[in-house]
Formats: structure tokens, sequence, C-alpha cells
């Protein structure tokens, strides 16, 4: 008997596939390179693969036909590719972010040996050693290679597949901030508990989507949903238990809860890296799911789409009001923000893909700048992120207070920022697709959170600095290199949007 | 000559661009850069006026026109209209003035003070030429956040306050108004099975329903009465004026509150035509009430520049009325009389900025009997007084007769009401006058200087106009006639009985 091989159409994973095995070789790294030498080559090789991965990415964009990859299972459409792209982007953005060891006198940003007990001897001897915590590196890219493939994954198995690689490394990462190492273990421990929680109800969620249907793969779930009008309940209950699992990990009020404190707790270059490529693909999952296999029930599900976004908007917008630690407040941003995406979910047609494409891509551009400054603004006992003590900064620092601002008015949608044109094709998408009180509540939720915003603005440039404040520190060439990207990126993106949003219009078309 | 209007839009906003650059690395005077960029604004806009065909009914003219956002149907496209030429000549004026004026009040950051000046007349240029809905709303949005510095930086003590009122109250108007630009391209693609943002094809080419045009039209609505501060909406003025420095608040309520009314004007009559003569009385009224209510509040200041602040709501509910009274003479007086307000304004609050400076105070009662040891500024202040309370013989009482004569044709009862403001007018100013410049001498009235001739001299285009437009307002009319015409079809409104006409000419 022959059992029949799986195509497996190499050339259009060969993204994946590079970081995937970058990220085996990384840990081969670990285990045979001696400890001295080890950051260099981990560093190297993470920038080094994915930004082989991206322009392989592009390569191969320009080069296949759009189509479905390994037997149905993933799909190498023009949402998936722009998705990969940003997620690459940001990752490798949010690695030379991460990569920065001239910020923190005690080294890079991570604890050098995260197992050891928070204020112990065992952590004063090896920080005093100078030892390099290196497991993010391998940690990061397998994270990164499941994003790629939440992202492009056409079948429920290999989501679930991704969704686990992805968020696994995710988990230790934010156990590993170098300062407050409580509040990091904490976050590591919040992150995972609620995240497998959320993860066993996203799989009981696919298996009543298989027990209804029969299938894994997300298009013949869609055939399958429109043939079978039997037993509807059952549908709703799956559909309801899948989109809590992946709305869990967009940050989507009411599960938002772990944000904060993991934004918080974890390491400000990893709260970018999360901030960003991980939000992304959370998005990104949720949009494949929503639009191509349960596309065809629609009408039952956007309701609930409606009221979580109308909750995430207006409670991240008015608790973001009454927090004092940046990186508090940015997560809260975070989730409001998460909640404008989430409006462009009211339209299934090609405009509100287009714009949620358009949006995740201004969005963690913006949103990696604005944590990679935050990391910049210190006194000696680590970052300063109470708001109070950023009193000044503008006069002191007019550099890096003025792009911090400027990436908080991309945050409030102020036009000739980035964050204003995502806003406007969001608001736009969604209006066609007839939801023009869920603009209106996005209106009011803008208003409010500009309030936030300017609130900080308004401390870094109108107040005078204290004698005591914290200092900005000088980054290397790494981080100031990101930043630099991404202020561009958003200047740019925020006047002449017109390249990218002509070419998310014309590839936002799923395959299924 | 749509070449020429790409340079007058750009010159300001590289100027910004470029006068930190030039400070810093050519060690250039940043207040020779900056006046100089203005002065060639000027010279830019003058050449468009003078080139401007006056007896032309067209629409716009010298469109400059390219795609920008092509999926939305958004362009950059900007065109002269009589009403809009006016006004970007009165930014033009005003800039160089308030840069020469505050210079002299030794600021503290005076490159980012010129940048920011100069960024905000950038926008308020575009937005009084942008023939885009998107392009308007783009900079009728952006200009907030160099006032929003201008205000935080330089101003007074509550200035972090009064900033972040101004800001919200901004943001909060221009989110409605964007919400109801949304709504409304998504109907005219419905309609015309495209996506555009052209004002003239959404004005000619939408045909809306009695409900859709009245949400659209309080979209908008609400957005313009929160910048020309109409009752209920002008809170935020008094608070920001009080702070601001006297350049920044003559740019404000100068020029920015004027985008308000422009807005009406340029948007909200031609978009809107039944609904806003449906609720003409309404609107009527509610300007009667900006009128007396601003008056009133402005006689028991206590402070000068809330005074003035007060003063420019009564002014904006007589513009507001010439607007909505849909006659020929109302909508003309209204733009005169936003020429007049913007130089009245400003020499009102440029001369009572240089003895604010010098005493660091601005309470009314901490002054007085100042005409023996500051002849020249009382004179002056006398002056910018009378052209405020529309003295004949100054702009403001040419641009009052036609806004209250424009009104009477159709609001008789609310063109007498208004005219009580008229007498208040007198009344806030005269004794603001009184209090201040005359009677006993206040005891350190001795150490207030007088104004140098360096410091008078800015002053003097703004007086110079002043008398020029109050004895010869046809410039200023015969500009804007066509355009007032446009504004009169586009809205279907044909004048009740012609009591007085803008000019001996014959109507067609």
């Amino acid at each position: 008997m022959r059992i029949p091989t799986p195509v497996i159409e190499y050339s259009l994973i060969l993204p994946m596939l590079i970081v995937f095995t970058a990220a085996v070789i990384s840990v081969g790294l670990e285990a045979f390179l001696p400890q001295r030498q080890r950051r260099q080559w981990q560093v190297s090789l993470t920038l080094a693969a994915l930004v082989l991965a991206l322009v392989s990415l592009i390569f191969t964009a320009n080069t296949y036909t759009r189509s479905l990859a390994i037997e149905g299972t993933i799909a190498f459409d023009g949402p998936g590719v722009f998705l990969q792209f940003v997620i690459l982007l940001s990752s490798i953005l949010a690695t030379m972010i991460m990569a920065e060891n001239k910020v923190d006198p005690a080294g890079d940003a991570f604890s050098p040996r995260a197992s050891a007990v928070a204020g112990s001897e065992d952590e004063a001897l090896v920080t005093k050693l100078r030892l390099v915590q290196t497991e993010v590196w391998p940690l990061m890219l397998f994270s990164v290679s499941g994003m790629l493939l939440f992202v492009t994954a056409n079948d429920f198995l290999v989501l679930f597949v991704g969704l686990e690689v992805m968020s696994l490394p995710l988990y230790l990462l934010a156990a590993m901030a170098r300062r407050r190492r409580l509040l990091s273990q904490e976050a590591a421990l919040k992150y995972f508990i609620l995240g497998a929680f959320a993860s066993a109800i996203l799989l009981f969620g696919i298996a009543l989507t298989y027990t209804y249907t029969g299938e894994m793969n997300f298009g013949a779930i869609s055939t399958g949903i429109s043939a079978n009008n039997n037993a509807a309940g059952l549908l709703t209950v799956a559909v309801a238990l899948v989109a809590v699992g992946l709305l869990f990990k967009v940050g989507a009020v009411p599960f938002h809860q772990w944000v904060p404190d993991v934004y918080t707790g974890s390491a400000t270059v990893v709260t970018a890296f999360m901030a960003s490529a991980v939000k992304v693909a959370a998005i990104g999952g949720l949009l494949r799911v929503f639009f191509v296999a349960y596309g065809g029930y629609a009408w039952d599900w956007r309701p609930m789409f409606w009221a979580v976004a109308i909750l995430t908007m207006l409670v991240g917008s008015i608790v973001a009001l009454s927090q004092i630690d940046v990186k508090r407040m940015l997560a809260y941003s975070s989730v409001a923000n998460g909640g404008f995406i989430l409006i462009g979910f009211a339209s299934t047609s090609r405009a509100g893909t287009a714009a949620i494409l358009f949006y995740l891509l201004t969005y963690s551009l913006a949103t990696i700048g604005a944590f990679a400054l935050v990391s910049l603004v210190r006194d000696p006992a680590g970052e300063a992120n109470n708001i109070t003590r950023w009193k000044g900064l503008g006069k002191k620092s007019p550099l890096v207070a003025g792009l911090f601002g400027f990436y908080l008015l991309s945050f409030a949608g102020i036009p000739l920022t980035s964050g204003f044109v995502a806003k406007f094709t969001i608001f736009v998408a969604a209006v066609s697709g007839g939801a023009l009180p869920l603009v209106l509540v996005g209106v009011v939720a803008s208003v409010i959170a500009a309030f936030f915003y300017v609130r900080i603005i308004i401390l870094m440039f109108f107040s005078d600095p204290e004698p005591n404040g914290p200092v900005v520190v000088v980054p290397s060439l790494l981080t100031s290199g990101a930043i630099a990207f991404t202020s561009v990126a958003s200047a740019v993106l925020g006047v002449f949007p017109q390249w990218v949003i002509d070419y998310v219009s014309s590839i936002s078309v799923f395959l299924r | 000559m749509s070449n020429l209007l790409l340079a007058l839009v750009a010159t300001p906003f590289l100027a910004a661009v470029l006068l930190p650059v030039a400070t810093k690395y050519f060690q250039w005077s940043a207040k020779v850069f900056a006046i100089a960029s203005a002065l060639i604004t000027l010279v830019l806009a003058l050449i468009i006026a003078a080139s401007f065909d006056r007896s032309s009914s067209s629409l716009t003219q010298f469109d400059f026109k390219v795609t920008w956002i092509d999926v939305f149907g958004i362009s950059f496209h900007i065109g002269v209209t009589g009403i809009g030429l006016v006004l970007v000549l009165l930014t033009a004026v005003l800039t160089p003035i308030v840069l020469w004026a505050d210079f002299h009040t030794a600021l503290k950051r005076p490159v980012l003070y010129s940048s920011l000046i100069l960024l905000l007349a950038g926008s308020a240029n575009l937005i009084f030429l942008a023939r885009d809905l998107f392009l308007f709303y783009v900079f009728f949005e952006a200009m907030l956040i160099p006032v929003f510095f201008l205000i935080g930086i330089y101003g007074g003590v509550n200035r972090s306050k009064a900033a972040i009122k101004f800001l919200m109250y901004g943001l909060a108007g221009g989110l409605i108004m964007l919400a109801a630009i949304v709504a409304l391209t998504l109907i005219a693609t419905a309609q015309l099975q495209r996506s555009t943002f052209d004002i003239a094809t959404l004005s000619q080419s939408i045909s809306l329903t009695q409900t859709q045009e009245l949400w659209l039209f309080l979209g908008f609505f609400i957005a313009f009465a929160i910048k020309a501060p109409m009752v209920p909406l002008h809170t935020w003025l008094a608070d920001t004026a009080e702070q601001a420095t006297p350049g920044t608040s003559t740019m404000l309520i100068g020029v920015l509150d004027k985008i308000g009314t422009f807005g009406m004007i340029a948007l909200v009559l031609p978009l809107f035509p039944n609904v806003s003569a449906q609720l003409a009385p309404w609107i009527i009224a509610l300007a009667v009430v900006s009128i007396i209510y601003g008056a009133i509040l402005a006689i028991g200041q206590k402070d000068m520049r809330r005074l003035f602040a007060y003063t420019s709501i009564s002014h904006f509910g007589f513009i507001v009325m010439g607007i909505f009274a849909f006659t020929t003479v109302g909508i003309a007086g209204a733009t005169l009389y936003m020429v007049a307000h913007g130089l009245s304004t400003a020499a009102l609050f440029l001369v009572a900025g240089h003895l604010i400076k010098q005493r660091e105070t601005s309470l009314i009662a901490d002054y007085g009997g100042l005409t023996k040891v500051a002849p020249v500024m009382a004179g002056l202040f006398l002056m910018a007084a009378l052209s405020a309370l529309a003295l004949p013989g100054m702009a403001g009482f040419v641009a009052e007769f036609m806004v209250l004569t424009g009104a009477y044709q159709r609001y008789q009862g609310a063109a007498i009401v208004a005219t009580l403001g008229i007498i208040l007018a007198a009344i806030y100013m005269l004794w603001l006058y009184q209090r201040v410049f005359t009677g006993p001498e206040n005891e350190k009235s001795n150490l207030v200087k007088d104004l140098t001739s360096k410091e008078v001299m800015p002053l003097v285009p703004i007086f110079a106009l002043l008398i020029l437009f109050g004895f010869w307002p046809q410039p200023v009319l015969s500009t804007i006639e066509k355009s007032v015409d446009n504004v009169m079809q586009q809205v279907n409104s044909v004048d009740p009985a012609p009591l007085f006409a803008v000019e001996n000419e014959e109507q067609n």
C-alpha cells in the first residue's frame, strides 16, 4: 500500500522555514558556544535570519502567484503575505532594540539568570560577573516563526500549533526583565496561566466547530457552515469560544486584564515586541478565522464584535486616563487601539481588511518607536516610568521628547500622522459596512484618548524639569536606527499614505 | 498662476522647517528669516490678488490639483475663491506683523515660536484654499497642534490648563466633523459610484434626504461653532486668550477662529443648503444670544484679555448672523466683518500686549490714568477700541452696518435686538479705556513706558487698513462679490427686496 505524501510548496513557505531553521540553529549555538561569545553570534544570527526572511518574503511574493500551500493548510495570499511582512519588519526593529546594551549600565535589558530568586545573592553574583542572558534569542526566533505560521494558517490545527509556538516563548520572555524582577515574574505567571486558559477555550471552540462541520480547513468549514442549517446553537457556541480564545491574544475587553500587567512587568524592549508583532499576529489570525472560516456566519457574530469593539475602545481609553505609569498607559492605549482595529470587523468587505492591514502596519511601527523611547528615559534604579518623572523632558532632551510627542499625537489620531490615516481608513470602511454607531463611539473614544496622550505632552513640554529628574541615555546605533526608521516611516505614512493604501486595497482578498 | 498658489501655500511650511536649520547652522537671524518668509508670502498673496479675475463668476480660480489618496478619491486640490482670497490676505498681512511685534517682547525661544506661527499661517492658508474636504479637514485639525504649543510653551501661569482646554474643544469638534465627513462621502460613493471628497462635486451632485442633511449639518456646524466660538460652545476662548501671548491671541482670534465662520460659508451653506435655510432662524437666534451675552460678559470682565475674548464672541455673533441671513449684503458684510475684526483684534491685543508685558498683569484694576505717562499707547489703544466698537470711518462700521442691513431684510426682530450689541460695545470698550487710561493715576502707573517708534511701526499697517476699509471697502467687496453670488446661488436664495446694494452695479 502506498501512503500518499503531502505536497509541500517549499518556495511559498521559505520565509517561515528560514526563521524556524535559524531558531533551531540558535538553540545549538546556545549549547556549543562559550558563554562570552554567545551574545554576538545570537544577535547576528537573529538579525540575519529575520532580514533574510524578509527579503525572501518580498522575493516570493513578487515571484509566485497567490495560492494555498501544503494541502490547503497554509494560505499564501495577499493579507497573509502582508501580515508576515509587518511581523518580520516589527520583529527586526524589536530585535534591534532588544540587542541594545549601552542603555543599562549593568548590560542589556534581560536578567542574566531569570531562574534566580529576586534579590538573592545568586542574582547579585551573576550580575556582578556580568553574565549575559542569550536564551532570549532562540525564544524570540521561535516566537516569530510561530507568528508567521499563525497568520497564514488556513486550518485550525495549524493555527493552534502556530499559536502555541508563538505564545510559549513569550511567556518566558516576559519573565526575563533585568529590573523589577518580581513584577516581571508576576507578569510571566499571569500571562502563562491566562494564556493557557485561553488556549484551552480556543481548543474547545475548534473541537465544537469540527463537531458541527466535520472539517478543520477554513475553506471547508466555510462551505460546511453554508450547507448546514441545523443545530446553529452548537455553531454559535463554537464561534463564541474561538472568539474568546483569539480575542484574549488581541487583548480585547473583557479579556484584557493581562495586558497592563504583562506590558508593565516585561522588559520594555520585550513589551515593544509584544505590542507590535504579537498584536499584529493576533489580529491577523482573528481576521482570517472570522473572515474566511466563519465568513458565512457574519450576521451572527458581528453583533458580538460590535459589543467587544465598543467595550474595548471605551474601557481602554477611560482606564488609561487614570494611569501614572508610562508603560501602563501605553498598555491601555494598546488595548484601546485594538478596539479601533476591531471596528474594521464591522465590514467583512475588502475595504475592512485593507483598513485593518494598514492600521496594523502604522500602529506596530509607532508602538515600537514609543516603547524604544520609553526605555531611554532612566534614573539610577532603571527606567523612570512614572509619568510625573517625565516633567520638563522637552527642555532637557527636545529630540526624545519631541519624537515621543509625535508618537503620542499619532496614537491620538491627529492629522498628518500615520495614526490619523489609519483611523480614517478604518472609519470609512466601517461606515460603508453600516457601522456608523461604532464610528461615533470611536470618535468619542478618540477624544477621551487624546486627553491622556496630550496630558503627557503637557508634562514634557509645558512644565519645568525637576532637579533630580531622570536622564535620557544616548543609545547605540541599533536603538537609534530603529527609532529613526519608525519615526521616518510614521511621518511618511502620515503624509503620503497613498502607496501603501493602494497596495493593501489591491491585496486584501483572502484565499479559501 | 496655480504654481504661484502652490508657492504661496508652501512658503510658510518650508520656512518653518528651514528656520531651525538656518539659525542653528548658518547663524541667520531668526527674526529676519521668519519675517522675510512671511513677507514673501504676503507678496505672493498680493500678486495672486492682483491677477484674480473679479468679474469671473467661476467657482474657483488658479486651481491646482494632484491625486493624493486615489482609493478614496482624495486629491490635493486648492483653488482661490473671492472669500478665501480675502482671508488669505488677512493671514498674510497679520503674520509678519505678529512676528515683528512679538520679537519686541523678548521671547524665550524665538526660533520655535516663529516656526509655530509660520506653521499656523501655512495651515490657515491651506484651509482657506482647500477645495477637497479631506484636505480641509486634515489642516483644520492639524493646526490645533502649533496653537496648542504656542499657548502651552509661551503662555501665562495657567497655560497648561488653557492649552488642553483649547485642544480638547478643537479635537472634539473636529472629530464630530470627521464622522460627518465620512458619512457624507459614503453617501456620495453610493450615489456617484465612486468615492470623492471634492467640495464642488459634493455640493452639486449629491442629493441628501432631510434626515441625512440634518445630521451632517449638525456635525459640521458644531465643529465650526466651536472654532468661531458661539454661545454655548465659547468657554474655551476666554481662558485661552487670558493665557496666550498677544501674538498668539492675534493669530488665534484674528485668523484661526475665522476658519469657523469661513467653514460655514464655504462648506455648510453649499453642502447643506436646505437644512441651513430651515435652521437659519434658530442659528440667527443663537447668534443674537452670542452678540448680547458676549457683550454683557465683556462688560463684567476684570481682566483685559478676557474682555477682548468676550468682545470677539459678540463679534462672531454678528458674523454668523450675516452669514445665515441668506442675503448678499449679509454674507458680503460677514466677510468684511471677518477682515475688520481680524485687524481690530490684532490692534487691541498687540497694543494691550505691550502694556501687559511691562506690568505683568492684565487686570484692569491695576491700571489707571495712563494717558499722562503713555500718550502714544493711549492714542493707539483708543483707536483700536473705536475700531472694535465699529465707529463710522473704521472698517468695523461698514461691516456691522452691512450685516445688520442684510439681516434686517429677513429677520427684522433679530437685527433690531442685535443693534443693542453696538451700544454694549461702546460701553465695554469706552469704559475699559476710561478705567485704564483716564482717571487718577495708579501708584505704579509711572513705571509704564510709552511705546517707542519701533513698537509702533508694526501697528501702522493695521490701523492704515482699518481706516482704509472704513472709508473705501471696495477692494474687499469687489473681490468677494462674485464669490458671494455663487454662495447665494448654491443655497438657491434670492435677496428679498434690495434695500441696499453692495455696489452701484446691476446685479445679474
